[in-house]
């Protein structure tokens, strides 16, 4: 076994997979920025011949109409980027605010929150997408408004936890005893300490994001006007015989999107969690 | 586990149930268009579009049109699908065993080979062994179904022609008996493996950590103090560790459902993915409702067998 692999497999894993995580969704955020930058090509615009395999001047060759592969992915990174950080807005203020307030309030309004997450949480989140969007039309907006109303329980559950036992902490109790209005003692001293546990959770849920985005724009349910990896995915699926690299890239940009999230996750949960820690999991 | 917490948590499911129907009813109500214009078509006049409207029930009070709603779907009844002017239910029921093959088959696969691979993984931790396992793992919970799919159909099927492209049976062969079976069996090779890997990253991950986390309890320590063998030593773990996994098959019901559904877009199996998709082509609303409902409803049973199920394996879970 040569030296540099020993070396790689004997370093603590949670190191590697937190820093290649960190790594992973930094080239996300800089692919999807700097879109135009790295391929100026129009996505949607036939530059060479049709199902050309990638070559030196497309990289990762075109598509049956002879749009470029990795301009396409370029700039499908920014549709699953807007798309991840408005649900994850969206579904983190409703599961923080909900968990808060459960948590702080308790008794009865807990108790009917609660309930509240409960439901939510059976709902088929894919299949109410697609009901959606054949109602309604596709649209982003629309596929952001029902990803981000459904995705907020996890959320909630964790911050709700947390802020049920700092509520009784001594730090608390002596802001209360100090006169502070309960909005701001939730505000200024409760949530900032829950807050940690959330962004676990959300990260995590992004990746679960990214492929359910990908998913719907696979079964054709995108938005047309934005040029999305699912969509590509779609795409390449009725040339499976002749163009692997339709297929291919696409999926490989998901799954490398997907994997950094996740990671991410794990090692924010090992950083904040000693628990976690002691068991060195994934 | 008591009488108590049995019927407690069996009258959970009441609003659920009601919940589910309640937002599938704001969804279609919300939804732009006129039903009416829908159903009579474009060129109908003031007097027709009334008539239908009284035929169909549209024309009463919101609460009453959703009573109405709730009481033919518990009932059984998703109404008629507009292309294939039968009754949603009957067209869900002829796709569904399909998909309930693909599923079952893919969750058998996964449960079994993950919790082999989790105790494989906690057996050797932190050793080049369990690192590759669980490098494994990560990258299989991060793969979208549908393209570890298409790289299947790529390369095993395309590539090495071991194993059909599409279908669930070969249309040239009008086999009968356990030819059919073989063959069936056949087709179902790829889609079922690519939908287990999926599940499979996530069974062996759970079950390595439990494991791990139950190798350092007080109990094992005795089982170890007492001369047990290390494969004694991890079956007394084993019953542990598996609890969290059990927990998780039940929870992904859901997510066991939508990739199912990416799956058998890619290899055109004709189950409830295929459904979908047609209906979404044709805007066949009442399918894609009565798809929705059924996978909701798959969701609230598969919670709840699995609470019962965790609390008949874990005497420790009281209800209150």
């Amino acid at each position: 076994m040569p030296g540099w692999i020993r070396a790689f497999a004997t370093t603590k894993p949670r190191v590697t997979g937190g820093a290649v995580g960190i790594a992973l969704t930094l080239a996300l955020v800089i692919v999807a920025v700097f879109a135009g930058v790295i391929a100026p090509v129009d996505p949607f615009a036939s530059v060479a011949p049709p199902l050309t395999a990638p070559s030196r001047s497309h990289t990762l060759g075109t598509d049956d109409l002879g749009r470029d592969v990795l301009a396409g992915i370029v700039h499908g990174a920014r549709t699953s980027l807007l798309v991840v950080l408005s649900v994850t807005l969206l579904a983190s203020t409703i599961g923080v605010s909900i968990g808060a307030v459960a948590g702080y309030r308790a008794g009865g309004i807990d108790d009917l929150l609660m309930r509240l997450t409960e439901l939510v949480q059976v709902v088929p989140r894919f299949f109410l997408a697609v009901l959606v969007i054949a109602l309604f039309g596709p649209g982003l907006d629309r596929l952001v408004l029902v990803l981000g109303l459904t995705s907020w329980p996890a959320v909630a559950r964790v911050v709700r936890a947390e802020t049920l036992s700092l509520a009784r902490r001594e730090f608390v109790e002596a802001a209360h005893a100090l006169g502070s209005p309960a909005v701001r003692v939730l505000a200024r001293h409760v949530l900032p300490n829950a807050l940690p546990a959330a962004v676990v959770v959300v990260s995590v849920n992004a990746g679960t994001i990214i492929l359910m985005e990908a998913g719907l724009g696979f079964i054709g349910l995108g938005d047309p006007h934005a040029i999305s990896w699912g969509y590509l995915a779609n795409n390449a699926q009725r040339f499976l015989r002749v163009a692997w690299w339709m297929a291919l890239f696409p999926g490989a940009a998901i799954a490398l999107a997907v994997l950094g999230l996740n990671l991410l996750g794990d090692g924010l949960n090992e950083l904040l969690d000693p628990r976690a820690r002691r068991v060195a999991g994934l | 586990m008591s009488a108590r917490y049995l019927l407690r948590r069996l009258l959970q499911v009441v609003p659920a149930v009601a919940g589910i129907v309640l937002l599938a009813f704001v969804v279609v109500h919300t939804a732009p268009g006129d039903p009416a214009v829908a159903l009579g078509g474009e060129h109908g006049d003031e007097a027709y579009y009334a008539f239908i409207r009284a035929r169909f029930g549209l024309d009463r009070p919101l609460p009453e049109q959703l009573v109405a709603y709730a009481t033919s779907v518990l009932r059984g009844d998703l109404g008629q699908s507009f292309v294939h002017g039968r009754p949603v239910a009957h067209v869900v029921a002829e796709r569904l065993p399909a998909t309930l093959l693909l599923m079952g088959t893919a969750l058998a696969l996964s449960s079994v080979a993950g919790v082999l691979l989790g105790v494989f993984a906690a057996r050797r931790a932190d050793r080049p062994a369990d690192l590759a396992v669980r490098t494994a793992a990560l990258l299989g919970h991060a793969m979208p179904s549908f393209w570890l799919a298409q790289l299947a159909a790529i390369t095993l099927a395309l590539g090495t022609g071991l194993f059909p492209v599409q279908g669930i049976t070969d249309p040239r062969q009008a086999w009968t008996g356990w030819r059919h079976a073989l063959d069936v069996l056949h087709h179902l090779a790829l889609p079922a493996l690519v939908l287990a890997a999926g599940e499979l990253a996530l069974t062996t991950r759970l079950t390595r950590t439990g494991v791990l986390e139950a190798l350092g309890t007080d109990y094992t320590r005795t089982a170890r103090a007492k001369g047990l063998s290390e494969r004694a030593v991890v079956r007394h773990a084993l019953r542990n560790a598996l609890l969290p996994v059990v927990t998780v098959i039940g929870g992904r019901a859901g997510m066991l459902f939508t990739g199912a559904v990416l799956v058998e877009t890619v290899f055109a199996w004709p189950g409830l993915g295929q459904l979908m998709l047609s209906s979404i082509l044709t805007r066949d609303i009442p399918v894609l409702l009565g798809l929705f409902l059924l996978v909701s409803l798959a969701v609230i049973v598969a919670n709840l067998l699995t609470d019962l199920a965790y609390a008949w394996l874990d005497p420790r879970v009281r209800y209150d």
